[in-house]
Parts: structure tokens; C-alpha cells; sequence
């Protein structure tokens, strides 16, 4: 079952006062963040609490917007709402915030929950109608994949501006008579931006990670004795971590389009480094074919995996490679797995 | 996007240039900067830069760009895949970015 935000009430984030429109009461917040705000934000990129991340949809004033002012949507993750209030100090505006359940807008507009449904309905909800002569929302451009700005202004009446990608360029574009550079138009995946969704990503793999490991260990300790299979299983564990860490970190100066083969050779570098490291020369040869074969095709599953992360790979290009490449990989696993199993038997 | 470029000639994007009208919001909404207006009409001007993100289908109001922009993210799309063929214990969750 999806957590829903809830209703409002003044324990919504940065709630100052209440405000009276002629629909009601509506919640005036800060644009401020507060420290547990901020620990909030980190500790969702760690992935704790990420579910319980969200605020109730609805209407939000920022600073005393009346009739004539323009209205902002936003996602109800609650990472989504603080940048977007965040942004907007200083000004008069409402602030819409959409049912989402607790996803952030790029993800909700795939997904169509932030979409064209759930805004007419929260228009409806909050009596906009009512509460405003205005006739404009500024949405965000990566909401674009779930709204039908058409479609809305015929169920509504309310024409749909798509303003920026990043809650960041907000300021700028309102300070420039609401025009959109083709900056602010042009989807980024900065290392800060790439970096930032590492911890959750490690946080998701530590399941299979720890299974893995102890899988690796456990067969290696029967075949081979204790410091072997402290080996392979740190090896294991290197090559998955260059498939979740190294690879999103590297990214744009790992040469290849595709992520199986940039994870292949990342893969192929977490192999060498190990070979060095631990004396590898002194290893049989089935045992380095293994290793050579297997390592990198681990960390190749991995970099796919990341594809769901990424602004800018689309759906045809991960078929393809999961096409190609999920049979690959997994004959490499295999095939490494039985030249190990024969090695002991030589 | 410099130093980030998807795999070359996957992109199931289409578009019926004889009925575009020129409104442009197919340009506003494209976070790849895929279109370009040449004159009144819509062209896609960078095919391999699409991300398939269905924008562009979804806001053009004479219903002209066709885009197989799917369900979800991909990494929920692996799991699918290997839902599909069976693969077992292996689960990315579904999940999203
Ligand atoms: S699907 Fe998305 S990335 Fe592709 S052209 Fe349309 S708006 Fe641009
Ligand atoms: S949105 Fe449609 S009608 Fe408007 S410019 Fe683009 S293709 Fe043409």
C-alpha cells in the first residue's frame, strides 16, 4: 500500500500561520529550512525513513499571495516541497502540491501520479477557482512526462507554463518576466547530482551484497580454506561496489555508451587492482580466468541497474542492453563459477 | 548533455511534421532539447539525445509525436525483465530513483 501525505494542519514543515482565502483556510510556511529539515534530507538519502518523506497535498501560501498571484506544483516528497519553498523566498505565491506519495517529481511524472488526473483534482480541491482570478500554473519541466498542459486547460481553465527543470533556476526565472533560458530548460547529471544518489543506491544493494558475500565466502571456505575465501569474497564485494559506486561516480569519463560495457571495464580495472594487490600471479590459471570472466560481469549487472537512476537513458536503449547483455553476463557468472569448481579438481 | 550520450539509434520517437502547427511546447517541455522549429514546424533536430520520457507526446496538442516512453524507471524495468524470464531471487524492488 502507497503512503499518502494526509490532510494539512499546522504540523505541516515551516508552518507559521494560517491564512484565509475565500475557500478556506490555507497554510502559510516558511521559506527558511530548519535543521531537522536538513538532517530530514540526508537521512532520506541514506534511505532511512524515505517512506515517511512527505507532506499532505494541497494549497500552501509563501509569504501573502492574493488573488492575482501565481501558482507553483510541486511533488509531496517532502525533499521536493523544501527545495521549492526554499527557492521561492521573498515572494508571494501559492504553492500546489500534488498526491505523489512521497515520490519526487521526475519518478511521479513516469510513474503518472504526478499528472494530469491528480492536478485537476487538486485544482478542484483547493477551489482554485475561487480563490484566484489568475488562470496561470508554473510547473516544473521534468512534470512534463505526466501532464497534458491541453488536456488540463480544457478541464480547468487554467493554462500550464513549464518553468525549469531545477527548483534552483525558480528565483531567475521569476526576476526575468517568467521566461525559461535554454539553461534552465536543459536537464544536468552534475557528480554532486550522481553522487548524492550513491547511498541509497548502497543502501538497496546491501541485501543481495551481504547474501552474495556470504554465499562466496561459505564455498570458498569448504573448497579452499579461510584466507581463500577472504579473498574471493572481498572480490565479490569489490566488484559490486564498482558497478553501484565507481561507475555513477565515473560516469562520464568511462569511455562506451552502453553500461554493461562500462561496467564491464570498470569491472576489468576492480580485477587488475586485485590481481596486484594480492599477488594474483601466484593464482592457477582456471582461478584467474575465473576471476577475469566473473568479476566484471558483476559489476557490469550492476552499472545497468543504474540506467533507472540516470537523466538521460531512455527505455529502447536499456532493452537493447538488457537483451544483449543480462544472457552474457550471466553465462560469464556461470562459466566463472564452473572454471573455479573445476580448478579444484585439477 | 556533454560526456553523457545514450546508446545510438534506439529511440522509438516519431513525429508527423505535416500536421505540426508551431505551437512550440514540444520544445518547452523536452529536457534533451530533441526539436527545433525550422520556419513554423517542429524537427527533430537531435534523435539520439531522446530519453524516451514521453514529454513531448504527452503536450503536444495536435496529438502528432508518438514515443514509446512506457511505465516506470528502468531499473524497474530489469526487474520486469527478469520477472519475465524467470529468473529467480534477483529483485531490484521495483523501485524508483
Ligand atoms: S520523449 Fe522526452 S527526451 Fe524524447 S524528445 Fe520527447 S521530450 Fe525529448
Ligand atoms: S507540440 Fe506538436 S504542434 Fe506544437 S510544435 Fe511540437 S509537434 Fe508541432
Amino acid at each position: 500500500m502507497e503512503q499518502t501525505g494526509g490532510e494539512i494542519s499546522d504540523k505541516v514543515p515551516g508552518f507559521i500561520a494560517w491564512m484565509d482565502t475565500p475557500s478556506g483556510k490555507v497554510p502559510q510556511i516558511s521559506t527558511t529550512l530548519s535543521n531537522v529539515d536538513h538532517l530530514g534530507a540526508c537521512m532520506a538519502r541514506w534511505g532511512i525513513n524515505r517512506m515517511g518523506y512527505i507532506v499532505p497535498p494541497g494549497l500552501y501560501a509563501i509569504g501573502t499571495p492574493d488573488s492575482a498571484a501565481l501558482v507553483v506544483v510541486t511533488a509531496n516528497y517532502k525533499m521536493s516541497y523544501d527545495r521549492v519553498r526554499s527557492a521561492l523566498s521573498g515572494r508571494n505565491l501559492w504553492l500546489l502540491v500534488l498526491e505523489t506519495f512521497g515520490v519526487n517529481v521526475w519518478c511521479a511524472a513516469g510513474k503518472g501520479t504526478f499528472g494530469t488526473g491528480e492536478l485537476v483534482k487538486r485544482i478542484n480541491k483547493a477551489d482554485l477557482q475561487k480563490v484566484l482570478t489568475q488562470r496561470q500554473l508554473i510547473l516544473p519541466i521534468l512534470g512534463a512526462p505526466g501532464i497534458s498542459a491541453h488536456e488540463v486547460a480544457k478541464r480547468t481553465g487554467f493554462s500550464v507554463q513549464y518553468a525549469a527543470i531545477r527548483a534552483d533556476d525558480l528565483p531567475r526565472f521569476f526576476d526575468h518576466k517568467m521566461i525559461t533560458t535554454p539553461e534552465m530548460r536543459k536537464v544536468s547529471f552534475t557528480t554532486y547530482e550522481r553522487l548524492v544518489l550513491i547511498p541509497v543506491e548502497i543502501v538497496l544493494t546491501l541485501k543481495s551484497l551481504a547474501l552474495i558475500s556470504a554465499v562466496v565466502f561459505l564455498i570458498a571456505f569448504m573448497a579452499n580454506g579461510y584466507s581463500a575465501s577472504v579473498v574471493m569474497a572481498l572480490a565479490c564485494l569489490g566488484a559490486v561496489l564498482t558497478g553501484v559506486v565507481t561507475v555513477p561516480i565515473l560516469l562520464p569519463w568511462i569511455p562506451f555508451r552502453s553500461f554493461v560495457l562500462k561496467g564491464l571495464l570498470a569491472g576489468l580495472g576492480w580485477c587488475s587492482l586485485l590481481y596486484y594487490s594480492v599477488g594474483g600471479c601466484s593464482w592457477d590459471i582456471t582461478t584467474t580466468a575465473a576471476a577475469f570472466l566473473g568479476l566484471p560481469a558483476i559489476s557490469a549487472f550492476y552499472s545497468l541497474n543504474f540506467t533507472g537512476c540516470t537523466t538521460f537513458t531512455s527505455r529502447s536503449g536499456v532493452k537493447k542492453e538488457m537483451h544483449l547483455g543480462i544472457p552474457a553476463l550471466g553465462a560469464a557468472i556461470m562459466v566463472s563459477a564452473v572454471l573455479l569448481a573445476v580448478g579444484r579438481f585439477l | 548533455m556533454t560526456g553523457m550520450c545514450y546508446i545510438k539509434n534506439v529511440t522509438t520517437l516519431k513525429l508527423n511534421q505535416t500536421a505540426c502547427t508551431g505551437c512550440g511546447r514540444c520544445i518547452e517541455v523536452c529536457p534533451h532539447q530533441v526539436f527545433a522549429l525550422e520556419g513554423r514546424k517542429a524537427r527533430i533536430d537531435d534523435r539520439d539525445a531522446c530519453m524516451e520520457c514521453g514529454a513531448c507526446a504527452k503536450n503536444c496538442p495536435v496529438n502528432i509525436i508518438a514515443v514509446d516512453a512506457g511505465v516506470g524507471c528502468a531499473s524497474g524495468m530489469i526487474s520486469e525483465w527478469l520477472q519475465e524470464h524467470n529468473v529467480p531471487g534477483i529483485k531490484s524492488g521495483g523501485r524508483c530513483c
